[in-house]
C-alpha cells in the first residue's frame, strides 16, 4: 500500500512498488490524461512533475516517489502559470492528434518554472526530451515564447 | 449528389420547443455516447433535436489533421450556425458514411477535405432548405422572404423568428428537393477565415478521449506478444513464470501469439516478461534486408517489360537518340508509423454483443471483421471510434482489431490490450521499399527530351483493396509523382516491376505513391538540372511551362526564401516543386553540413496553392507537421529485418525529429477558387527531395538512397 500525493489530493494504492507511476496513474486511479508512448523514458508522453521537476513516469517506480507531491496534466492549471501555457497551446492551435501534448505541456510548465524568459536554445534544450510525431515543434516554440511573455 | 431523406433529417423530433440556441460548446471529447437521451439514432451528417441541439456526424476520424473543424465549418457556413454551438460525433460503422474514393468508410490518402467539399455543404444547404421552408409555410409566407441567422430563421417583415429545433419536425416531413444551390463564396463568413480548432481546449486539457484512454466498468488490462517473424507460430510459453507474477489474472493464446491479463499493464508488461514466449518462427526465418533489396535491384535489372503505365511517345528512342544520356537509380527503406499512441483496441464480447473502442481509419471493416470472428451479426457489434493518436495509414489496418477479438472472446470480461512500443513497431505493416530506376536524354541546350522510368516494389493496393488494382495490375498509387507530373517530358515510358516484399506485410504510410515518387522525381530533375549546367528552379521552370499554378507556387518559394542569394559554404539550398493530392507546393529548404558530418535543417519555405483554403491555419498546421514527419524519416529512418525480426523496436532505435533538430518552416499560401486539394501527406513528400537536393548543393555529391543520414552506397 502506498499513499501518494497526486494533484494536492492523497491516495491510496495497492500496487507492487516496482509499479511505474504512469500505469497507476492510468490504470488504478483512471487519470488517463499521462499517456503511454514507450515505456523507456525516449518519448515524454507520460511526463509528470515530482515536486515541480519533470519526470518521466514510466520510469518512476510508485515505491520510489515516498511524499514527494505529484502534478499530473489532470492538475496543471490549477496555477496561473499551468493556466497561461494551457491558454497559449490554444491561442496558436498547436494541437495535432494531440497524443503527445500533456507531456509537452508538462515539460513547458516545468521550464518556465525555472526559466521565466528562455531563449530559444533553452526551449530547445528543455523540449528535446518530448517527441511529437504529427511535428508540431515550431507551435510549441511559440506557445512557450508567447506563455513566457504573459 | 443525392442526400436521401432518411439518411438527412431522418425522424426528427416532434416536440415543439420555445426557440432556444443552447450555447454549447462544442463537444469534441472524442467519444462516442450512444445517444440514450433522443429518441432517434444517429445517420448521415446533421441531426437536430427538438430542443435546436445540432449535431454533426463526422465520417472522417480525427487523427491530428483538423477534419472534425474543417468538416463542420462546411456545414456551419450552409447552416448559418455558430461553429462551437454544434455538437460532434464520431460516426459510427454504416455504410451511410463510404468514402467514394477510398471504397470503404475510410479516412486516408489526404481525401477528407477534397471529399467532403461539396458533399457535407449540400447535405447543410439542403438541411436549411427544409427548414427555412418549414418555418415559412408555418407563417404562409414565402420562404425567399425568410433569413437565418445562428440556428434561427428570421422572416423580417413580420419580425417573427423560430429556433431550428422548433421547426425540425415538419421540415422532417417535407419532401427533399433533388438539388440545392450553395452559397456563393462571396458570401462566406467562415470558409476561407482561420478559425480555432474545435478539439483543442478537449486536448489540451487532456479531456480528450483516445482509444487508449478507453474505460469500461469490469476491464482487465492486457498485452501481448505475437510471433517476431511473420507467419511464424507460438510453441512454447512459461505459463507457472506468468502466473507467479503479481497482479497476473489470465494467460490466452492463438496460434501466433500470447497475451497476458492483469490488474494493470503493468502486471501484464511483467507478466509476458515471464511467460518469455519461444516461436517457431517458420518459413520466412531467413529474410533479411539484403534480401529485400536484392529482389527489387533484380526486378530493376530485368529486361522484360514491367507492367506499362505510361507510354507517351517513344521515350526510349528519344533518350537513346538524346544529344545526352543520364540515368539514376535510387533506393527506399521500409518505414514504420511509428504513432505517438502506440496500437491498442479495447474489445468486450458477451454472448449477443460485442462492444469495440479503438481508433480505426476503416471502422466498416474491423465491424465486419469482428462479427465474422465472433459469429455474430453485424448489428450487434458496437464500434465505439475514439480519437487516434496518430493514423499516418497504420490506423488503414485493423488486423489489431481482429487479433484483440480474438483473445477477448476467450474471456467474459472486457480486455484492454495495449501493445507495448516494441511490439507496435516490429509488428508493424510497413512501408514499402522500393527501387526506382530512371534515365532521361537532354537535347544540346539541356532540355529533356524523354524519360524513362521504372518503379520496383510492392502493390500495396492488391491486398489493401484487391478491387482497386488497375485492369493491367499497375497499383493506381505509385502514378503519383511518376506518371503524374506536372512537367511536360515530351516522351516518356513509365513501367513497374512488382515485386511484394517477402517477410513482412506492406501498408500505406503518410502520402505512400507521393512521398515514394517525389524523392525519385524531383531528385532525378535536380541532377538533371546539373548535368545541363542550370539552375534547378529555372530547369524546374522551363519542363513545367504548361502549369501556371506550379510556376506560381515556385515563384513564391524562390522570391520568399532568397534563392538566388548564394549560401556560405558548408550550407546548401535545395527545391521541390510537386502537384500532389490535387494541391501544388514547391519547398526550398536549407541545411548546413558540420565539419564533423552532422547535418542540420535550419529552415524550410513552402509556398503552398491547395486551391480554396477552408481553414487557412489549419492548412499551415498540416504543412508544418508533414514536414517535419518527413524530414525525420528522410534523416533517419529505415526498418532493417535480421532472421526475418524487425531490428528496431523502439524510440532509441527508431530516431524520431525532436525539437532541437526542427527547423524553422514558413508557409505561405495562394489564393486560389479551385476546389481545394488535400494538404496532410503533401508536406512529408516534399521533404526528402528538397533535402536531398540541398544536401548535394551542400556537399557536392548525390544522395540516391534514404535514409540521408544512412550509407549511400546502393545495396545492388
Ligand atoms: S512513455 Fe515515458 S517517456 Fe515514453
Ligand atoms: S500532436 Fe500528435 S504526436 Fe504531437
Amino acid at each position: 500500500m502506498y499513499d501518494i500525493q497526486i494533484n494536492g489530493d492523497v491516495h491510496s494504492v495497492d500496487v507492487p512498488g516496482d509499479t511505474p507511476l504512469l500505469w497507476v496513474l492510468r490504470d488504478v486511479l483512471g487519470m488517463t490524461g499521462t499517456k503511454f508512448g514507450c515505456g523507456i523514458a525516449q518519448c515524454g508522453v507520460c511526463t509528470v512533475h515530482l515536486d515541480g521537476q519533470p519526470v518521466r513516469s514510466c520510469s518512476l517506480p510508485v515505491a520510489a516517489i515516498g511524499t514527494h507531491p505529484v502534478t499530473t496534466i489532470e492538475g496543471i492549471g490549477s496555477d496561473a502559470l499551468g493556466q497561461a501555457v494551457q491558454k497559449a497551446w490554444i491561442d496558436l492551435d498547436v494541437v495535432q492528434c494531440g497524443y503527445c501534448q500533456p507531456g509537452q505541456i508538462m515539460s513547458a510548465v516545468a521550464l518556465l518554472k525555472t526559466n521565466p524568459h528562455p531563449e530559444d536554445s533553452d526551449i530547445d534544450m528543455a523540449m528535446s526530451g518530448n517527441i511529437c510525431r504529427c511535428g508540431t515543434y515550431q507551435r510549441i516554440r511559440a506557445a512557450i515564447r508567447s506563455a513566457a511573455g504573459a | 449528389m443525392s442526400v436521401s431523406r432518411r439518411t438527412l433529417l431522418g425522424g426528427l423530433g416532434g416536440l415543439v420547443l420555445a426557440v432556444q440556441m443552447p450555447p454549447r460548446r462544442a463537444r469534441a471529447t472524442g467519444t462516442i455516447v450512444e445517444d440514450v437521451t433522443t429518441p432517434f439514432s444517429p445517420n448521415a451528417f446533421i441531426r437536430i433535436d427538438e430542443r435546436g441541439v445540432v449535431t454533426f456526424i463526422m465520417r472522417n476520424v480525427e487523427m491530428g489533421q483538423g477534419i472534425y473543424t474543417g468538416a463542420t465549418l462546411l456545414m456551419a457556413e450552409e447552416l448559418d450556425l455558430d461553429p462551437e454551438t454544434v455538437q460532434l460525433e464520431a460516426a459510427p460503422p454504416d455504410v451511410a458514411y463510404v468514402d467514394k474514393d477510398m471504397g470503404t468508410q475510410a479516412t486516408g490518402g489526404s481525401t477528407s477535405t477534397m471529399g467532403e467539399w461539396v458533399l457535407l455543404r449540400k447535405a447543410a444547404a439542403t438541411a436549411r432548405v427544409l427548414l427555412v421552408q418549414a418555418a415559412a409555410t408555418r407563417w404562409g409566407v414565402d420562404p425567399a422572404a425568410c433569413r437565418t441567422e445562428a440556428g434561427v430563421i428570421h422572416h423580417d417583415a413580420s419580425g417573427r423568428a423560430v429556433g431550428y429545433g422548433e421547426v425540425a419536425a415538419e421540415a422532417g416531413r417535407l419532401p427533399v428537393p433533388p438539388d440545392v444551390s450553395l452559397r456563393p463564396p462571396s458570401a462566406f463568413r467562415l470558409i476561407g477565415r482561420s478559425h480555432h480548432r474545435l478539439d483543442s481546449p478537449a486536448k489540451v486539457h487532456a479531456t480528450a478521449q483516445f482509444g487508449i484512454d478507453a474505460r469500461v466498468d469490469g476491464m482487465k488490462f492486457a498485452t501481448v506478444a505475437a510471433c517476431p517473424v511473420m507467419g511464424g507460430t507460438l510453441v512454447h510459453v512459461n505459463e507457472g513464470a506468468a502466473r507467479a507474477v503479481s497482479g497476473v489474472v489470465d494467460i490466452l493464446r492463438l496460434p501466433n501469439a500470447v497475451c497476458v491479463v492483469g490488474s494493470t499493464t503493468w502486471a501484464a508488461q511483467m507478466g509476458l516478461k515471464a511467460a518469455a514466449p519461444e516461436w517457431n518462427a517458420g518459413e520466412n526465418a531467413h529474410v533479411d534486408t539484403a534480401l529485400v533489396y536484392r529482389q527489387l535491384h533484380d526486378g530493376a535489372a530485368q529486361p522484360e517489360r514491367g507492367i506499362v503505365a505510361q507510354e507517351k511517345g517513344d521515350a526510349h528512342a528519344a533518350v537513346a537518340g538524346a544529344h545526352r544520356q543520364y540515368a539514376a537509380t535510387y533506393q527506399q527503406p521500409l518505414l514504420a508509423h511509428a504513432t505517438m499512441e502506440p496500437v491498442n483496441c479495447t474489445v468486450h464480447v458477451t454472448p449477443d454483443r460485442c462492444d469495440i473502442w479503438v481508433g480505426t481509419q476503416v471502422p466498416l471493416r474491423a465491424r465486419d471483421s469482428a462479427a465474422r470472428i465472433t459469429g455474430l451479426a453485424a448489428d450487434q457489434v458496437h464500434l465505439h471510434n475514439m480519437y487516434i493518436g496518430g493514423g499516418f495509414g497504420r490506423r488503414l489496418e485493423h488486423e489489431y482489431v481482429e487479433q484483440a477479438v480474438q483473445f477477448a472472446r476467450q474471456v467474459p470480461y472486457p480486455l484492454k490490450i495495449v501493445w507495448s512500443r516494441e511490439e507496435d513497431i516490429t509488428l508493424d505493416r510497413f512501408r514499402p521499399a522500393y527501387v526506382d530506376q530512371i534515365a532521361a536524354g537532354l537535347s544540346s541546350h539541356g532540355n529533356i527530351v524523354g524519360v524513362t522510368h521504372r518503379i520496383v516494389g510492392p502493390a500495396v493496393v492488391a491486398r489493401w483493396a484487391p478491387e482497386g488494382l488497375m485492369p493491367n495490375g499497375m497499383d493506381g498509387d505509385l502514378l503519383a509523382a511518376a506518371a503524374d507530373v506536372p512537367y511536360d517530358f515530351r516522351a516518356s515510358y513509365l513501367d513497374f516491376v512488382r515485386r511484394e516484399t517477402p517477410g513482412v506485410v506492406t501498408a500505406w504510410w503518410r502520402g505512400v505513391g507521393g512521398t515514394r515518387g517525389l524523392f525519385v522525381m524531383e531528385s532525378f530533375i535536380d541532377e538533371l538540372a546539373a548535368v545541363a549546367g542550370r539552375d534547378p528552379i529555372e530547369f524546374r521552370r522551363h519542363h513545367l511551362k504548361n502549369d501556371a499554378r506550379a510556376i506560381g507556387v515556385l515563384d513564391l518559394a524562390s522570391d520568399k526564401a532568397n534563392w538566388s542569394q548564394p549560401m556560405p559554404k558548408g550550407s546548401g539550398r535545395g527545391v521541390a516543386v510537386q502537384f500532389l493530392f490535387g494541391s501544388y507546393l514547391a519547398t526550398i529548404m536549407d541545411v548546413k553540413v558540420d565539419d564533423d558530418g552532422s547535418v542540420r535543417v535550419l529552415r524550410a519555405v513552402v509556398a503552398v496553392d491547395c486551391g480554396r483554403l477552408v481553414n487557412p491555419d489549419q492548412v499551415r498546421s498540416q504543412i508544418e507537421g508533414g514536414l517535419m514527419f518527413g524530414i525525420g524519416a528522410a534523416l533517419f529512418n529505415e526498418i532493417t529485418l535480421d532472421h526475418g525480426r524487425v531490428q528496431q523496436r523502439n524510440f532509441n532505435r527508431y530516431r524520431v525529429l525532436r525539437m532541437n533538430e526542427a527547423p524553422v518552416i514558413e508557409v505561405h499560401l495562394v489564393e486560389s477558387d479551385a476546389d481545394p486539394g488535400g494538404i496532410g501527406e503533401t508536406g512529408t513528400a516534399a521533404a526528402a527531395p528538397a533535402l536531398a537536393n540541398a544536401l548535394a548543393a551542400a556537399t557536392g555529391r548525390r544522395y540516391r538512397r534514404l535514409p540521408l543520414l544512412g550509407k549511400q552506397e546502393l545495396d545492388v
